[in-house]
């Protein structure tokens, strides 16, 4: 018996997830947990995951960083095996991952789960050493304490400004959320200060809602600039912390810049990118339109109606890991319904939310008409207090299901 | 052996019948039952292992009736919702029937 269990032991499918965030540790863990003959590698470098979800109370002064970070202990504990590695290079057609460390994963079929890669060749001025006087903090950790120190450190009466990019970007009602909390803090410490959003879109996600709680909450504070009264931002200078849009300049006292996006790195090393810098999938199985083998999901992905959100990142990664299985077995992966849900808090107990429900139509993930939307526009203040616990509620869900 | 094993492996070559056995030894993958079209995406929000403390009920392990129940109510608005009933909408009652009685399965 025991010379024929190696022979079993090769016949293992090998299933190779990159990217150690919602999606890819999600995917990894249901993968092993939907067949536990799988033999299935999560690749991620670091070994403490930063939340982005309420990273933004963190920039307000409200949470400490240490509850946005996460370890990969539990995840190992579980069966999935862990290469504390950055991944260098994709062979498609031998099915091999090269790691850093000069070592090689192979696979028969392989996940990206990379998240975004911030743009520095998209934005005049606009650089790596830029975003160190002029932070993005669109990745959490030092980023976002950056962030967090330049508005401590601001006097009261000063402007804080926040560029927006067009879309696609990952979190779509983030930077307005971050306004809303920055604005909280402002009001709450430095209630002489002003805040401007400068867009580069004329419409954003929970529009109504957030405008609706700037004149509420935080009159003459709040200040949203879209991109037909010239709010695209256009170039900026690091050195006088200035940000330049269409017909007007704006001198910040605190500036904080969200650069375009693309998918990260490795995805375009792997080929599986395309001219718009995502990449493009089936929706039935997140398997690349460009690489066959190879599957997309999260903030990388062209998720059709889905917005790069940790929780489409998470649910993506469920559907794609049953779609695998299917695959590897030889089955038809049957058709995957998606959910959704993005809380945004507008104060520390008000919360807004948006939903949307996804099936695959016309070839995309589409938003099925009918379902999903936003809260309403006339709630009660208790709809908003609930709505902010349950945003709470939900990031201890997710990251309980993804680390715990 | 016995004699009709010892006749079987005349037949067959010995290392075919006993990577048989082995395969038989091990059995089917212990793999859950995957859920329905929609049903994996609730655990983004609901906890698998719910804990008590959580704002958001959890919902796995109970009755599949009662989700149901709740489901169709939230579907048609006679329940009130912050969210529950935009995500309802997007369901026909077949599809909500077969996530009901996989969230029941999950203890």
């Amino acid at each position: 018996m025991t010379v024929v269990a190696p022979a079993i032991a090769q016949v293992r499918p090998r299933v190779v997830v990159i990217g150690g965030g919602f999606g890819g540790v999600s995917c990894a863990r249901t993968l092993h947990m939907l067949d536990s003959k799988l033999d299935v590698t999560l690749v991620e470098p670091n070994r403490i995951f930063t939340a982005c979800p309420r990273s933004n109370e963190v920039i307000a002064g409200d949470r400490a960083i240490e509850a946005q970070q996460f370890g990969y202990d539990k995840v190992v504990a579980g069966g999935v095996r862990m290469a504390t590695q950055a991944a260098t290079k994709i062979d498609a057609a031998t099915g091999n991952v090269s790691l850093a460390d000069g070592t090689t994963l192979g696979y028969d079929r392989l996940v990206l789960s990379p998240g975004i890669d911030l743009r520095f060749d998209a934005l005049q001025g606009y650089d790596e050493a830029a975003a160190a006087r002029m932070p993005h903090a669109w990745k959490a950790g030092e980023q976002t304490l950056l962030l967090r120190r330049q508005l401590e450190a601001m006097d009261d009466g000063g402007l804080v400004v926040i560029s927006v990019p067009a879309n696609p970007y990952r979190c779509p009602p983030g930077p307005y959320e971050r306004a809303s909390l920055i604005a909280h803090y402002l009001k709450t410490n430095k209630p002489r200060s002003k805040l401007i959003i400068l867009d580069s879109k004329d419409a954003f996600s929970k529009q109504r809602l957030f405008q609706q709680a700037w004149q509420e909450l935080y009159p003459g504070l709040v200040e949203w600039v879209g991109l037909s009264q010239g709010g695209k931002v256009t170039s900026v200078d690091a050195a006088t912390n200035m940000l330049v849009t269409e017909f007007d300049k704006h001198k910040a006292d605190v500036a904080n810049v969200l650069p375009p996006q693309r998918a990260g790195q490795i995805a375009a090393i792997a080929g599986v990118t395309d001219r718009s810098g995502w990449c493009p999938i089936d929706p039935v199985t997140f398997e690349s339109r460009q690489v066959p083998n190879i599957h997309v999901i999260g903030d990388a992905c062209i998720g059709g109606g889905m917005p790069k959100s940790a929780f489409s990142a998470n649910a993506q990664a469920k559907a794609c890991a049953s779609a695998i299985v299917s695959l590897l077995a030889g089955s038809a992966p049957s058709v995957p319904k998606l959910i959704n849900t993005c809380y945004s808090l507008v104060a520390p107990d008000y919360g807004i939310s948006i939903a949307g429900v996804y099936q695959p139509k016309n070839g995309l993930l589409s938003d099925m008409e009918g379902a999903g939307g936003t809260s309403p526009l006339d709630a009660p203040l208790a709809f908003r207090n609930q709505e902010a616990l349950y945003a709470r509620a939900w990031f201890d869900t997710i990251t309980g299901e993804v680390f715990g | 052996m016995t004699r009709r094993l010892a006749r079987l492996a005349g037949h067959l070559d010995i290392k075919v019948l006993v990577v048989a056995l082995v395969v038989v030894s091990i059995g089917p993958a212990l793999a859950a039952s995957p859920p329905p079209p929609g049903a994996a995406s609730c655990s983004g929000c609901h906890a698998m292992y719910g804990t008590a403390s959580s704002a958001i009920p959890s919902i796995h392990g109970r009755d599949a009736g009662e989700i149901m129940d709740a489901m169709t109510a939230f579907h048609n608005g006679t329940r009130p919702a912050t969210v529950m009933g935009r995500i309802a909408k997007g369901f026909s009652d077949d599809e909500l029937r077969l996530i009901a009685a996989w969230l029941a399965e999950q203890k």
